[in-house]
């Protein structure tokens, strides 16, 4: 073996790091709430009566669930530049993983709605509760109670999937901004080692709040 | 508008690259299976002070992203002067996050067979490895084959990250191609397509297996 570790380096680099993972949380963010909001309206889509709306729901989530998440990226990024929408890096990165979420919530929340009986929604009306308002109370409540752990898991994923990011080119997230320092100094093991140890802080003080926030919220 | 210079023989690559994605994924399941039915076992029978290193290590492969941890394994391979290609850098790291997923799921399947059971085919005069290998095992087997089949699935989708430690498979060599013929929707539809097909069959036979299996239930 005739390698020093130089940790000093990437220590220095630790506050650019950081800066980083705050862009890698937004872009997780973000695509969690934008994939939160599609898998919804897949999820309805799916039980339309229209058949229309079925196909192109069924087709999402089966394109989503059946192909790499960095394949949707790089359609985002390459595939719809061809066609005249030049997406820069973070849109497309974006785009990528928020359509790789919506099919993969869409599945959990058809499930979740599944796992209510309807009965409920039945015996909410017998109570003289409008649609609106049983559906908000009583259906709406016991589905998120199936569907948070599923959605905790799918955000730890997204944060993991925006480490694609680099390979479309953007370099301000936490990956990127990694490979930005290791292209300079060559101290590959030394910074991707510190940005794993961030990507698993992050991991697990996302599944920590999350848990948290289960049992403040289910505790009943 | 549909003229194109795709040729047979650009088709022929890439569907070499989707056997390149189909041989790493087979050693990487192959590798983490037999690696994860192991340390399944282990985590489902050993006291907590075994099974929690155990599962803390393996969570660290969960939580962390696969492309950085392609990137660690192939630079430390060079620091401590390993001579492996990079086919064999992709697989081994690749076996590994499948374990750290299979360990889960195979402990699941484990704890999913009721104590009673057990104790039931115990009484019955069945000694431990019998009660493992003719009760435990084909209970387990029913909860965990379904998620086993999308953990492969899942692994398949995720060789495409491979090539960035410079390995050509599906994903990377419709990219060669891209950059040849400059008509990246339609080579990347052509990539995706046969992506979907490699795993759209399997996955209906998952659910399949799953909707009947619990019937039966």
């Amino acid at each position: 073996m005739h390698y020093t570790f130089q940790w000093r380096v990437a220590f220095n680099a630790l506050p650019d790091m950081l800066w980083g993972a705050l862009v890698t949380l937004e872009v997780a963010v973000l695509s969690m709430v934008l994939g939160v909001f599609f898998a919804v309206v897949l999820a309805l889509g799916s039980s339309s009566q229209y058949r229309a709306f079925r196909g192109a729901a069924a087709t999402w989530v089966e394109l989503a669930r059946n192909t790499p998440a960095l394949f949707q990226i790089y359609m985002a990024y390459f595939g719809l530049g061809s066609i005249g929408i030049q997406l820069d890096s973070f849109p497309a990165l974006l785009a990528g993983i928020t359509f790789n979420n919506a099919g993969y919530l869409a599945e959990t929340f058809r499930g979740g709605l599944r796992a209510v009986p309807p009965t409920q929604m039945r015996a909410a009306r017998s109570l003289g509760m409008g649609p609106v308002q049983a559906f908000r109370l009583i259906v709406l409540p016991q589905m998120f109670r199936v569907v948070f752990y599923p959605m905790t898991n799918q955000m730890v994923w997204a944060i993991l999937m925006t480490s694609l990011g680099v390979i479309v080119g953007l370099n301000n997230d936490l990956t990127g901004v990694t490979q930005d320092l290791n292209v300079k100094s060559f101290r590959t093991f030394e910074f991707f080692a510190v940005a794993a140890v961030i990507y698993y802080l992050i991991a697990k003080l996302v599944t920590l709040s999350a848990r948290l926030m289960a049992y403040r919220l289910f505790r009943y | 508008m549909f003229e194109t210079s795709f040729s047979l023989n650009d088709l022929w690559f890439m569907l070499k690259g989707a056997g390149v994605t189909l041989t790493v994924t087979f050693w990487a399941v192959l590798g983490g299976s037999l690696l994860g039915v192991a340390f399944g076992l282990m985590r489902a029978v050993s006291p907590w002070w075994v099974n929690a290193p155990i599962g803390f290590v393996l969570d660290i492969f969960r939580s962390v992203p696969l492309l950085i941890q392609l990137v660690l394994a192939n630079a430390f391979k060079s620091i401590i002067g390993l001579k492996w290609d990079p086919f064999t850098v992709g697989c081994v790291v690749l076996a590994v996050y499948t374990a750290a997923y299979c360990t889960e799921i195979v402990r699941a399947g484990v704890l999913a067979v009721p104590a009673t059971t057990r104790r039931a085919a115990r009484s019955l005069g069945l000694s431990w490895t019998q009660d493992l290998t003719s009760i435990v095992f084909p209970i387990a087997l029913r909860v965990a084959l379904p998620s086993w089949i999308g953990l492969t699935l899942g692994v398949m989708k995720d060789t495409a990250m491979v090539w960035w430690i410079g390995i050509v498979e599906l994903l990377r060599s419709s990219q060669v191609i891209v950059t040849r013929i400059h008509e990246p929707l339609f080579v990347l539809s052509i990539a995706g397509l046969i992506y979907f097909l490699m795993s759209f069959p399997i996955a209906r036979l998952g659910a399949r297996l799953e909707k009947r299996w619990r019937e039966n239930d």
